[in-house]
């Protein structure tokens, strides 16, 4: 094949995968690292791209410490109870300790922040939320990236973490193929920081035919994050965490801003709050710790995510279905009504095209809600991703090997969705994030941590062969076949993710099984993953924008796999709402108050899964509420 | 589609395959213009849309749930520093125009850049401290918070 090879060499930060984790990385990497070489590769164009392509209405993680408003220990909090008491408090303390700094100098770089006009303080939507005008978020953090960066690789698709022959389990930098060019592209890194993304389209979507592309996640995540470190053998943890989203019908518009700021809420098809009445039985599931909807009440506590989808999905299987969002009383105020569009234009588009084309005008109707496919994904109300180290002075033992950031494989740091068990960092968490990497990885650099990689020619000549084998599928087999799609010796990407959507859903709890599976489907769905894993060696790609398909769907298998393997290793039912395992409909804190961490061997492909502990740095009640609880006679 | 390419507006300059995030912006190579090869790849996020100088992109809504005749239009204008949106019901009963700044500063100018900043002193490097910090994180000069700062105390369990 004629692609040339084009080998960048002597790079110190190799960003791989440039939204919000990996602009942060770089960006903060030319501060510690001045004489440092510091290169971004980016699948599509960093100016939008990400998750943030599109723009965001809000900033969901900002202490506001600067107003008085929280500390960090108080988004351990908000963040453990959301995601049922499984979270890593040390790098999520860590987090909050520096988000606000990231805010600051967002807003010094143009983000118009909005201000609450009587105190001056940030405009907030809830607690955690402030409002932005960010239709530009990602253009302007992107431009921060590019003064530092020495050089910036736009549409390169990076497949695989090239990996130190000198050393066992070190990196060694990052190999991949221009999506435009098709020439192949190999970086010699003394570190990467993967700033790649979480995964929509793996479990099959509910809009399969135009509308599979308005998922809530973007369709550009393909788990490239997860895809590159565990080819690469890097530890993972909660990976079977995968999220639901609560979401207006069709076009997964977001809610946030309904609920905290507009004060809409719902009600079952009839009108009626259905909510409570699913509560008393699933405290029972889950233990009054979880769910205790009168301390929740009564204080700053929120009822977990997964539990309120959990109300939801019962009360729609009740045939009380669907869910309204109550938007009439509010829309009657024309500001707040504006706030509302304002949000989808800002955020997601699609949802104001949709109720445009239906006459969905919510100042008349209610619109409907409804529960989403799921998404594996680590910065949203849900922490998958790699095992990383947390910061020197706070993480226990368990959770400390060196440098803040660092997965398990030596130089090969994480940001944003590449980070397990740091829910709730969103957009300016998963920048901070990015930006504790870089200053971790310029310090495991002069350190001398990096000191005699080597990459022989013949790992760069097997990557190479291996990334453009789709296409040599494709130019043998195309000719035994009048003409279409049908083909005996290879399936094409769209094919293969329609399989994997469709065992995900089946087998691994999607919405088609009410977000149900057990050990029996679990076993059979992992059959049936190593034979499509089979059938993956043999994807063919037509061109170079199909080979880019291709990869996205190898990183989609490899992040499902993993989804499996997590599924079944923890045998109970942590996150009703989010899916349940049949066989054990109960969380059980006996033997499963611990983080899921798995490997799976790059020789073998076989997968080893352990048990690790949780510490925690915070009790469940702020101080101030358990004082108050005691004087009016609780507990 | 979702996003579409009207015949005569495209002039085949490629910015909208320059910015596409999903790689579905590609010019026809016998009409060389522009036009969506994945549809339902599209998120419907208006990045090309926006970057058309033409305004030769629009976006039909996903056909397995949205009527046709509708209209979310849009202009971006980095000078100016706002985003204006024109959005049209079906039915014709509702016609909005919405304005939102962008940005508060002249397009890109208060953007930093690293390389010309003094360079961290060798004490900062062993603090857990990142760029502007302490100060920026609460404007002042308070110290950055830290289990010890906070009261707290990290410890194994299952119960705190």
């Amino acid at each position: 094949m004629g692609y040339k090879t084009i080998i960048e060499d002597d790079i110190d930060i190799l960003v791989a995968g440039a939204g919000l984790g990996g602009t942060g990385a770089a960006f903060e990497a030319r501060y510690w690292g001045k004489d440092k070489k510091i290169v971004i590769a980016e699948k599509a164009n960093i100016d939008r791209s990400g998750a943030v392509a599109q723009g965001l209405y809000a900033i969901n993680c900002y202490m506001g410490t600067r107003f008085g408003e929280n500390n960090p220990e108080d988004h351990v909090r908000y963040a453990r109870i959301d995601l049922m008491g499984m979270v890593r408090e040390d790098l999520a303390f860590d987090m909050a300790r520096h988000v606000d700094s990231a805010v600051h100098q967002f807003e010094e770089w143009g983000l118009p922040i909005m201000r609450n006009t009587k105190t001056g303080a940030y405009l907030r939507e809830g607690r955690w939320q402030i409002m932005i005008h960010g239709e530009s978020y990602k253009p302007i953090v992107a431009e921060a990236a590019k003064n530092s960066a020495d050089k910036v690789f736009n549409r390169v698709c990076v497949t695989h973490l090239l990996m130190d022959e000198s050393k066992e389990n070190r990196v060694a930098g990052a190999v991949g193929f221009n999506v435009r060019t098709g020439n192949y592209h190999v970086f010699k890194s003394k570190t990467v920081i993967c700033g790649a993304g979480g995964a929509s389209n793996i479990f099959k979507p509910r809009s399969v035919g135009e509308g599979a592309g308005r998922v809530w996640y973007a369709p550009w995540s393909s788990g490239s994050a997860y895809g590159l470190m565990i080819e690469a053998g890097a530890k993972m943890t909660q990976m079977e965490n995968r999220i639901v989203l609560a979401r207006f019908k069709d076009g997964y518009g977001p809610v946030g801003a309904y609920f905290l700021h507009l004060k809409t809420y719902t009600q079952n098809a009839y009108g009626d709050e259905y909510e409570s009445k699913w509560f008393p039985e699933l405290q029972e599931r889950v233990g009054k710790e979880y769910l205790d909807p009168e301390a929740s009440h009564a204080t700053h506590r929120p009822i977990p995510t997964c539990l309120r989808n959990h109300a939801i999905i019962s009360e729609v299987n009740a045939g009380r279905g669907p869910i309204h969002m109550v938007t009439m009383e509010a829309f009657q105020d024309p500001h707040l009504e504006e706030i509302g569009w304002h949000n989808f234009l800002g955020m997601t588009v699609g949802q104001a095209v949709l109720w445009a084309a239906t006459d969905v005008d919510p100042k008349y109707e209610n619109p409907e809600l409804t529960t989403s496919e799921p998404y594996v994904m680590g910065s949203h109300a849900t922490g998958c991703g790699a095992w990383c180290s947390g910061p020197e002075d706070v993480s226990p033992e368990e959770y400390f090997w060196g440098y803040n950031r660092m997965t398990t494989i030596e130089g090969l740091f994480g940001a944003g969705d590449a980070v397990g068990g740091t829910p709730h960092a969103f957009s300016s968490g998963s920048f901070t994030e990015g930006r504790l990497a870089a200053k971790a990885a310029c310090k495991y650099i002069d350190d001398g941590k990096a000191e005699g990689i080597s990459v022989t020619d013949a790992q760069i000549s097997r990557r190479k062969e291996e990334i453009y084998k789709p296409m040599e599928t494709y130019t043998v087999g195309r000719n035994e076949i009048v003409a279409g799609s049908v083909n005996p010796n290879y399936i094409n990407p769209r094919q293969g993710l329609d399989r994997l959507q469709k065992l995900m859903d089946e087998y691994c709890g999607g919405f088609g099984v009410n977000y149900m599976t057990n050990d029996k489907l679990l076993n059979i769905g992992l059959k049936k993953m190593a034979i499509l894993g089979e059938d993956l060696d043999k994807v063919a790609a037509s061109d170079i924008h199909e080979l880019l398909r291709a990869w996205e769907l190898k990183h989609r298998f490899l992040t499902s796999e993993s989804v499996f393997q997590h599924t079944m290793f923890r045998k109970e039912t942590r996150w009703p709402g989010y899916y349940y395992r049949g066989d054990a409909m109960k969380l059980d804190d006996a033997n499963w108050h611990v983080l899921t961490v798995s490997r799976r061997d790059p020789k073998t492909g076989e997968y080893t899964m352990e048990k690790a502990p949780l510490y925690h740095l915070v009790g469940d009640i702020e101080d101030k509420d358990l004082a108050k609880l005691k004087a009016e006679g609780h507990h | 589609m979702p996003t579409f390419v009207y015949m005569t507006r495209c002039d085949g300059c490629g910015q909208c395959v320059d910015i596409c995030p999903s790689d579905i912006m590609h010019i026809d190579k016998t009409l060389r213009r522009a036009y969506n090869i994945e549809p339902n790849m599209c998120w419907e996020c208006y990045s090309c849309v926006k970057a058309c100088p033409h305004h030769a992109i629009d976006v039909r809504g996903y056909a397995d749930f949205a009527p046709l005749g509708s209209s979310v239009r849009v202009h971006r204008d980095e000078e100016k520093g706002t985003i204006a949106w024109r959005i049209k019901f079906r039915n014709g009963k509702k016609d909005m125009e919405l304005l939102a700044p962008i940005t508060t500063k002249p397009w890109g100018s208060c953007i930093p850049q690293l390389a010309n900043e003094a360079a961290p002193a060798d004490s900062m490097r062993d603090t857990e401290l990142l760029y502007n910090e302490p100060k920026y994180v609460a404007m002042n000069d308070n110290a950055l918070m830290t289990l010890e700062s906070n009261g707290l105390e990290i410890k194994e369990g299952v119960y705190y």
